[in-house]
């Protein structure tokens, strides 16, 4: 505190001065907070209690808004596409996960063992990373193109029967994990890298004096000792990928007989394609105290990292 | 607590050269030396055992990979660019020939030029400039200020204010669009419309919990007693800040403001959900809004225009995208 700093102003004249100066302090802090409060209020906070508060109202914004309970919950649970929504996002965050989680650590192991080309392998695993995701996503659904996309094409150098991709219930959703995978990989693969390479080396040669493999001392020796990154990378991808919308939105539009359909794109529906708003919040309620539990736990395992 | 996160803003991915070599194998490597060939360097010890790399299996083998992997990386992320930025100069007839052409039959930036008349794209790129540069400029403006408030000035509900703005780190912001949306639409008390104007962007990403809490982090690392110096020689708080404590904070705002330009850049839901009128789109809503109507080529060729700012952006921060991306994994 300033004010303890200040050891000359203390005494009998000192009280109203010290007095004084914790309220200039106050004011001259709260001036330069209020323009971020202000911010967080309108477009944080305040979102938080009302998503709460639309979840169980009925408003049209022309009549006074009407409490209603659990019917919006009632009306999304008798949608057709509810639980496919929900069943697709969880698939889609598992996949993505195998895919996205399993892909960069190896990817990492192989980079970190390469004594050449490193800086050019790293920059152009990070490259998709750099483009807009909707670049990235317009890229691929011209690549998926089943009639003449450059996947189906290669498919038929090789002499093999071109898919269907994004057009066939049973390609659809890996379709959007393979260019999920592709565009975001960058960043955790150059994560793991910098946290490989923080391992000292005399772990390693410890590990190879007590007559342990290759593939023992990645496991016993470079997983243990990335572990605490590694959970923290696998909490945040759940989180990030539960929340999936721009693939579905841009490749698919939930089709085909909703096998892509995710649960913030039917969010998104509920608000702006079947005017029901509400609907819309009270599925986001629901995706809101999913996503908090594994947010909480991330929060609790990297506040544990920094102790 | 601040050994390992402060460490984290300044730790690039990546060794610099200048690390001495792990000496323990020298004796190995130095035996190796007479062979013709020079021996792949084990200055860096890693999983796999300098001993057997060195070795003809070893080599062999480490070969073998090296060529896959950049084989399989080139195919994989360098091949697509190629394909866009060739597939933007083939004509539609070209790009629907089966097999595909791998050069364009003809050398034209026809489709470029097209694609910039058509979708706009001067406009749409302006817009999305508009919108990064003020979510920056307010961004900075607001967001260092409040953690320099709570940092230094300690004023009193600093901390339940701070917890506030750290919980928001908790709420993924897409299950808060649809409230947040409502708060554009008609701001509460003041009842304005920003709906289609660059404040739906712009303030939104003051809100932002994680800037908060690198800025107030680094902030914590200050010194105590530079500021107490300028504090003696009279300068007030808003002078301290200007004149102390952001000069010495250049590389966390180096990181802050690369976060927010690339993320007002890449976003899609928001501003797809708060600038629905054409003439205010960004970049990436216009170019998906109109990606069915357009031919192949053209939209193939809108696509490498678009990215080609974030590329260079990506080329002349790198080192700060790089820092921020292990300041992000290391606390969030």
């Amino acid at each position: 505190m300033t004010t303890a700093s200040v050891p000359a102003a203390s005494g009998r004249r000192g009280q109203p001065t010290r007095l004084r100066r914790a309220v200039k302090r106050n004011l001259t802090a709260y001036g330069f907070l209020c323009g971020a409060l202000i911010c967080f209020a309108l477009f944080s906070w305040y979102p938080m209690v009302r998503e709460v508060i639309l979840s169980f109202q009925k408003t049209n914004f022309v009549d006074p808004p009407e409490w209603v309970g659990l019917e919006n919950f009632r009306t999304i649970l008798q949608d057709p596409a509810f639980w496919p929504a929900w069943i697709n996002t969880a698939l889609f965050t598992l996949l993505a996960l195998v895919c996205g989680f399993g892909i960069p650590f190896i990817t990492a192991i192989v980079l970190n063992e390469l004594r050449h080309a490193r800086a050019y392998l790293r920059f152009v695993v990070y490259l998709p990373v750099i483009l807009p995701p909707a670049v990235a996503v317009l890229l691929f659904q011209w690549f998926y193109n089943p009639d003449y996309g450059l996947f189906n094409q290669i498919l038929g150098f090789f002499h093999l029967s071109g898919l269907q991709w994004l057009n066939s219930t049973s390609t659809a959703l890996i379709s959007l994990v393979i260019v999920s995978t592709w565009m975001n990989m960058g960043t955790g693969t150059l994560i793991y890298l910098a946290a490989l390479q923080t391992i000292p080396s005399e772990l390693y040669e410890a590990a190879e004096l007590d007559g342990a493999g290759l593939f023992k001392r990645i496991r016993h020796v470079t997983i243990p000792q990335t572990r605490l990154i590694l959970l923290v990378m696998l909490l945040l991808q759940i989180v990030a990928t539960m929340q999936v919308f721009i693939e579905p939105y841009l490749l698919t539009g939930g089709g085909p007989e909703n096998a892509t359909v995710s649960v913030v794109y039917l969010m998104y529906q509920y608000a702006f394609s079947f005017g029901n708003l509400n609907g819309g919040n009270a599925l986001g309620l629901m995706l809101m105290i999913v996503l908090m539990v594994f947010s909480a736990i991330y929060l609790r395992v990297s506040r544990d990292n920094t102790v | 607590m601040s050994d390992v996160t402060s460490s984290g803003i300044t730790v690039m991915p990546g060794r610099s050269a200048g690390i001495p070599p792990t000496s323990p194998r020298q004796g190995h490597s130095g035996r190796r030396q007479r062979r013709p060939r020079k021996p792949i360097n084990t200055q860096f010890r890693t999983a796999v055992s300098p001993h057997q790399l060195n070795t003809a299996r070893g080599r062999i083998v480490y070969w073998v990979v090296l060529v896959a992997v950049l084989v399989s990386f080139t195919a994989a992320f360098v091949f697509p660019f190629y394909w866009m930025l060739t597939g933007a100069m083939k004509s539609t007839e070209e790009l629907n020939s089966i097999p595909p052409t791998f050069l364009p039959s003809h050398f034209s930036l026809d489709g470029y030029l097209q694609a910039w008349d058509l979708l706009d794209l001067g406009r749409l790129l302006g817009n999305t400039a508009v919108y990064a540069g003020g979510a920056w400029l307010l961004t900075l403006t607001f967001d260092v200020a409040a953690a320099y408030a709570l940092s230094k000035l300690r004023p009193a509900l600093g901390k339940v204010v701070l917890a506030m703005m750290l919980s928001t780190l908790m709420i993924p912001p897409m299950v808060i669009m649809l409230p947040a949306y409502l708060t554009v639409k008609d701001v509460p008390l003041l009842h304005w419309n920003l709906l289609n104007t660059p404040w739906a962007i712009w303030l939104p990403a003051v809100a932002n919990g994680f800037n908060v809490f690198l800025l107030k982090r680094f902030f914590d690392s200050i010194p105590r007693e530079l500021l107490e110096a300028a504090e003696i020689d009279g300068a007030s708080s808003g002078r301290i800040l200007w004149s102390v404590v952001i000069p010495i904070s250049r590389p966390i705002l180096g990181v802050i403001s690369i976060l927010t330009v690339v993320n007002v850049w890449r976003d899609f839901v928001w501003p797809l959900l708060v600038l629905p009128d054409s003439e205010k789109m960004s970049v990436s809503i216009g170019i998906a809004s109109l990606s069915s109507q357009m031919p192949q080529n053209v939209l193939v060729a809108s696509l490498v225009i678009a990215s080609i700012p974030t590329i260079v952006v990506f080329f002349l921060f790198q080192r700060h995208i790089m820092a921020g991306l292990t300041a992000g994994s290391l606390k969030g």
